[in-house]
């Protein structure tokens, strides 16, 4: 889309001037702001292809060189003037919003989630990990943990002679350590030995510490040295065996074989599956899952129903209030009109999720105090009825978006040609049929982009719902983790298991595809509508 | 269509002393007062009935329905030993590093987009328009899937990095603010442009010396709805930061408020006061501009 992108027609000027970020002369200072910024910039490109080599992550090497190089000839070449502006904006569009998109539609057609994850040769190494328990009639090692940098090390005290090690680097013997009377390591040359008090308050330096595996050799069969609590290592050993030839796992105990199946799983000749497994494409399961599987089909049907009836009242009426307030005082006779105003769309200026969070408590069936002053404080379980929890939706995000509307139709009803509607006058039309024929018409010519873009708005309205109801009540009987007020958007969230639980990235994906299309299909219509198109 | 524009004020008397004239004044503008009040009653109750919560030392949900029985400045002192204010400090940074970077990125495309000629111009822009109608929000899990991957090799861009969040808001800038910006920036006569360039000025003076001086609204507005947006966010920052350390106000506030409602009522009402106030300070200042970028643009509502 952007590549390639030239200028067509040059500056009307005779001679373009040479850029100031491109010489030495005076006043070069935008030159050297321009030098120094692509100083860092090509450094930090550098170093991050150098850790994605490291990291043996191809595709995202391949990626940031082609970035860098594209910057570096973008902002040092003549030719890219358009791009100069455009690139930065670019990169971060391409990275995270379209990639995303595409990424979506290719993780929709595989079972990517909880048991299959990664690539194969991932699922063997974490098949192997699960399996290893602690080699029987292993000693115990003196144990030290290591840090330098961010590398994590362990160093073992081998009756006397001290081997350190890292997840990469396999145990090997140091000289110039010091080891306490209890054999424990105190001091390593090159490395800081992280104190015990500091282990125990730090949690995530102990989930570090308890996840590293130290290998003892190059031969992976030897086991690895892993640690419980961080004073003392032993040797921990898989009986779990990869052939990568035959691309089977043996296990060396009972002699099962485990092959891959086509569902990325590793299944041995009895139907047993190892937990660890690799993605692979499903083409369209998830989609027929969503549609035709028991669990899902029910639920997700009422979630989807929800969604548009949801999007729709919520348009309909904070359209309707919010252009009622504009019709009752956009009137100049009202005094004080800019203070109501104010006050009136303070619901607006205040964040959406604090009011729904807000509301919850206010909502509250037994302290809330919607229920305490105008019910009579009865126990009215506004949240947790399937049917009042909707209605309470709907109203908080009425009052959270009629203001919108109020704004917009204030300043709809302003720009009125006021000539249409002295003619309607001076033709005897009352007032009801001045607004029926005239001004309703017209105002709805005005917002009807706007009212679209409200519906996709709150046809993905995640945090209302999220913040105020949780999704809940949870339906009935139902096997999936969605309730009476779930949106799609909520229901793909607890799907995903992006927030613990179990994941199900393939099928929330596939999900996603269909709010897409749907998103798709209401921004086609309002395309035709705005014809924003022809203001390009 | 600011609504500020208003028609001049009428002449005529507010409330005629004519008893007769009086009968027409209530019928067609006085009652629009007592209306009104409802109205206010019905925009401010919940922000009043918050600020009352906030004061109550006792902290909790229960017995909150009397406003303002006791007044004391217990649940602003609390917030002090939680993770507020590292979430303020964590929320402020996001989102002005997020709003800083989509005035720039976005001025700086619609300064290409509108003044430059060039090959594929159009297609972009199409391009840019079908894209934003497509949230990041939708497509959350290969954010995360996507964050997994770059952070095994840059930490700064993987889960759990504020960087990363600001990258994913970001990710979003160009195509939700091109195009109110674009419009915006066509309105500035391109003669200005061309006098300068005349006059020895390059692009990059044009740019920063002429263009951006003249557009400040609109540089306002496109902050001020980035601020916000990255502001209520919940499912990008709820996903990206899973550290206590790292969360966003709309994180930590929807832990509080989901776990403890009824215990932790006070502490959130006065971390919702406080945090509310510049997002409203911003907006009310700003209303005027607001107004013409709402109807552009549909954000928040």
């Amino acid at each position: 889309m952007s590549v390639g992108l030239q200028r067509v027609e040059p500056a009307p000027s005779p001679a373009p001037p040479e850029s100031h970020a491109r010489g030495w002369t005076a006043p070069g200072w935008g030159f050297v702001v321009k030098l120094l910024l692509m100083m860092v910039v090509n450094a930090a490109g550098v170093l991050a292809i150098l850790s994605a080599w490291n990291a043996g992550a191809w595709v995202i090497l391949g990626v940031l060189v082609a970035l860098l190089v594209a910057a570096d000839w973008v902002y040092f070449s003549r030719r890219a003037l358009p791009l100069k502006y455009l690139f930065p904006g670019l990169v971060f569009l391409a990275a995270f919003q379209m990639f995303t998109l595409v990424y979506t539609g290719y993780v929709a057609f595989t079972n990517y989630g909880t048991g299959h994850l990664g690539s194969m040769q991932q699922a063997v190494d974490a098949a192997l990990i699960q399996d290893e328990q602690r080699a029987e009639g292993s000693p115990t090692y003196p144990l030290a943990v290591l840090r330098e940098g961010d590398t994590l090390g362990f160093a073992i005290n081998d009756e006397g002679v001290v081997r350190v090690g890292t997840a990469e680097e396999p145990l090997e013997a140091v000289g110039g350590a010091v080891v306490d009377a209890d054999g424990a390591v105190t001091q390593v040359p090159g490395w800081e030995v992280v104190p015990r008090a500091q282990l125990f308050s730090d949690a995530a330096l102990q989930e570090r510490v308890v996840a590293l595996r130290v290998p003892v050799s190059d031969d992976a069969t030897e086991g690895s040295i892993r640690t419980r609590e961080g004073a003392t290592g032993a040797v921990y050993t898989s009986t779990l065996e990869w052939d990568p030839a035959a691309r089977t796992i043996t296990d060396t105990e009972t002699g099962a074989v485990y092959s891959p199946d086509d569902r990325g799983s590793f299944v041995s000749a009895d139907g047993d599956r190892l937990a660890a497994g690799w993605y692979v494409n499903v083409g369209f399961e998830n989609f027929a899952r969503a549609f035709t599987d028991d669990r899902y089909a029910g639920p997700l049907l009422r979630v989807a129903a929800w969604t548009f009836a949801f999007a729709i009242l919520t348009v309909l009426t904070s359209f309707g209030l919010g252009l009622l307030f504009a019709l009752v005082y956009n009137d100049p006779r009202v005094r004080g009109r800019k203070v109501l105003r104010t006050i009136f769309i303070l619901p607006y200026a205040f964040p959406a999720f604090m009011s729904a969070l807000l509301w919850r408590g206010m909502l509250n069936a037994e302290f809330g105090v919607v229920n305490d002053w105008f019910f009579l404080g009865a126990n009215i379980s506004w949240l947790t009825d399937p049917w009042l929890a909707k209605l309470a939706i709907l109203w908080v995000n009425l009052w959270l978006s009629y203001p919108y509307w109020f704004l917009v139709t204030t300043g709809a009803l302003q720009g009125l040609p006021g000539d249409v509607m002295e003619a309607a006058r001076v033709d005897g039309a009352g007032r009801w049929r001045q607004f029926r024929s005239i001004t309703l018409p017209l105002l709805l010519v005005a917002t009807a982009p706007l009212a679209i873009a409200s519906f996709a708005f709150n046809f993905n309205n995640f945090t209302i719902i999220y913040m105020l109801t949780d999704g809940g009540p949870a339906f009935p009987g139902a096997s999936v983790p969605l309730g009476a007020t779930d949106i799609l958007i909520s229901a793909i969230y607890q799907i995903s298991g992006v927030s613990g639980g179990r994941a199900d990235y393939g099928l929330a994906s596939a999900l996603s595809i269909i709010v897409f299309v749907v998103i798709g299909i209401v921004s086609a219509v309002a395309f035709r509508r705005t014809r924003k198109l022809e203001e390009i | 269509m600011a609504v500020t524009q208003t028609p001049a004020r009428p002449q005529a008397p507010a409330r005629p002393s004519n008893p007769a004239r009086r009968g027409r004044w209530w019928a067609e503008v006085g009652w629009k007062y007592p209306v009104a009040v409802v109205i206010v009653f019905y925009a401010a109750f919940p922000l009043v009935y918050a600020v009352s919560a906030s004061l109550d030392p006792r902290g909790s949900l229960a017995g909150s329905s009397n406003l303002f029985r006791t007044v004391s400045g217990a649940n602003y002192a609390a917030l002090g030993s939680t993770s507020y204010w590292t979430w303020a400090v964590n929320t402020l940074v996001i989102c002005a590093a997020a709003a800083f970077g989509a005035v720039l990125m976005g001025a700086a495309a619609a300064y290409a987009f509108s003044r430059f000629r060039f090959r594929g111009r159009r297609a972009s822009l199409t391009t840019l328009l079908i894209i934003q109608m497509f949230p990041q929000t939708v497509a959350f899990v290969a954010v995360f899937l996507l964050l997994i991957a770059l952070g095994n090799v840059v930490p700064a861009l993987g889960v759990n990095s504020k960087i990363a969040l600001i990258c994913v808001y970001l990710g979003g800038a160009l195509g939700a603010n091109t195009f109110l910006m674009y419009g915006f920036f066509n309105t500035i006569p391109i003669e200005i442009d061309e006098a300068a360039k005349i006059d020895g000025a390059t692009h990059a003076q044009v740019f920063w010396r002429l263009i951006m001086p003249l557009v400040p609204p609109i540089l306002a507005v496109v902050g001020l709805l980035a601020f916000i947006s990255a502001f209520g966010d919940f499912i990008l920052a709820r996903i990206v930061l899973t550290s206590e350390d790292n969360w966003t106000l709309a994180v930590g506030m929807y832990q509080w408020v989901s776990n403890q409602l009824t215990s932790r009522w006070g502490l959130f009402a006065a971390g919702a006061t406080i945090g509310s106030l510049p997002v409203l300070v911003l907006f009310l200042s700003l209303q005027r501009y607001i107004v013409g970028g709402l109807s552009a643009g549909s954000v928040k509502g």
